[in-house]
């Protein structure tokens, strides 16, 4: 059946045609299909890589057209590195970098724990849990602005059920102390899951011939956890906490629908700052040397990230 | 430790690959911390030679 469909797609082929096709090389083909990704990829990620770094040299501001545009070396960069605002919002981000990654391997590690042991309804827990990570970061920061609303939400109320404080008293995400604590929960509730999930694949990987032989060694549960489980769940948290740090670094969405960076600027993270730097006050110049900051620390984690991908692959 | 040295001495991947990763995690540590500005104002230079030095040591033979 196929051998009649390929001589009635040769014979309608015309001669023309298929003689110029005929001529081509393996090599000239494959060229052809892979062709149109080199350009886009050329088109959408190289060349705005080049010219942002251009630009980083630059006092160009994209807000004035026509505006002569001075070379100023390496003064962005200087001006960036020196400047004490700057050097808070990359502690704002190390703060959320830093909690987020703690909570979520913590719990992350537990939850995958409790749902490798088998019991019932099993399945549908792990469905449950997993639910928060598909949602979409805008929907989650809205949904979390109405949960943290000190007159009506139901954060509050559950914080006064435990404490015994009035719910009005106090404002996750207007007070200066607690609106860092605010975003990480949220992103700590929201991507937990993916933890749980790595940490779990960890987990299964394990073979239990190994529990049965510490078993016949007479190792206690706590010795097998220490000496078993954690050495061989360690690549797996390794590579959780690199994706998770490399993905909370560039968090926007989630804390922008959630705070918008205030009170203040104490959970303005880098990329918010650069957002206002580069379409705010319309430096262009100035952000562009400072997305190649953020850049070139994101490339070096994602070349450490891809150091571990490939010792987990070994295994 | 004496073959950690070897390795480097030799251009062999593995050592070179973990000097380039003592940089970068360096890097992200001085541009993050709270302690001193100095560290952040030089945590670029330290986190760019330690990526540049890890894609050119990557293809150091095993």
């Amino acid at each position: 059946m196929s051998d009649r469909t390929v001589d009635r797609v040769a014979q309608a082929t015309p001669e023309r045609v298929a003689r110029k096709i005929r001529g081509l090389s393996d090599r000239a083909i494959a060229w052809i299909f892979i062709s149109p990704t080199i350009f886009l990829l050329l088109a959408i990620n190289i060349f705005p890589l080049i010219w942002t770094i251009q630009l980083s040299f630059t006092n160009y501001k994209a807000n004035r057209i026509g505006r002569e545009v001075k070379d100023v070396g390496l003064r962005n960069y200087e001006r960036i590195l020196t400047d004490s605002d700057t050097w808070l919002n990359m502690q704002a981000t190390a703060h959320f970098l830093f909690w987020t990654i703690f909570f979520q391997v913590l719990i992350g590690f537990a939850l995958a724990w409790l749902i490798n042991k088998k019991f019932k309804g099993n399945d549908l827990w792990t469905t449950i849990i997993v639910l928060p990570m598909m949602l979409s970061p805008a929907v989650v920061g809205n949904f979390w602005k109405f949960l943290y609303q000190p007159q009506i939400g139901l954060f509050n109320y559950i914080v006064s059920w435990f404490t015994g404080k009035d719910p009005s008293s106090f404002e996750m995400l207007g007070s200066v102390t607690l609106a860092p604590w605010a975003i990480v929960i949220v992103d700590t509730w929201m991507w937990t899951p993916f933890v749980m999930l790595i940490c779990l694949a960890g987990l299964r990987s394990i073979p239990d011939y190994i529990y049965e032989a510490a078993e016949i060694d007479r190792a206690s549960k706590l010795r097998q956890f220490f000496t078993i489980t954690i050495p061989m769940v360690l690549p797996f948290l390794m590579l959780a906490v690199l994706f998770r740090g490399i993905e909370n670094f560039k968090m926007f969405d989630l804390v922008v629908q959630l705070t918008g960076g205030g009170p203040g600027s104490v959970t303005e993270l880098t990329s918010i700052n650069l957002k206002r730097e580069a379409f705010e006050k319309w430096r262009t110049g100035y952000a562009s040397a400072y997305a190649i900051i953020l850049f070139v620390t994101v490339f070096g984690l994602a070349s450490i990230y891809v150091k571990a991908l490939n010792k987990v692959k070994q295994r | 430790m004496s073959e950690f040295l070897t390795g480097l001495l030799r251009l062999r991947r593995g050592p070179w690959e973990m000097v380039a990763t003592i940089l970068i995690a360096l890097g992200v540590f001085m541009l993050m911390q709270p302690f001193v500005l100095w560290a952040f104002t030089y945590s670029f230079i330290v986190t760019l030679i330690g990526t540049v030095m890890f894609i050119i040591v990557s293809h150091f033979p095993e």
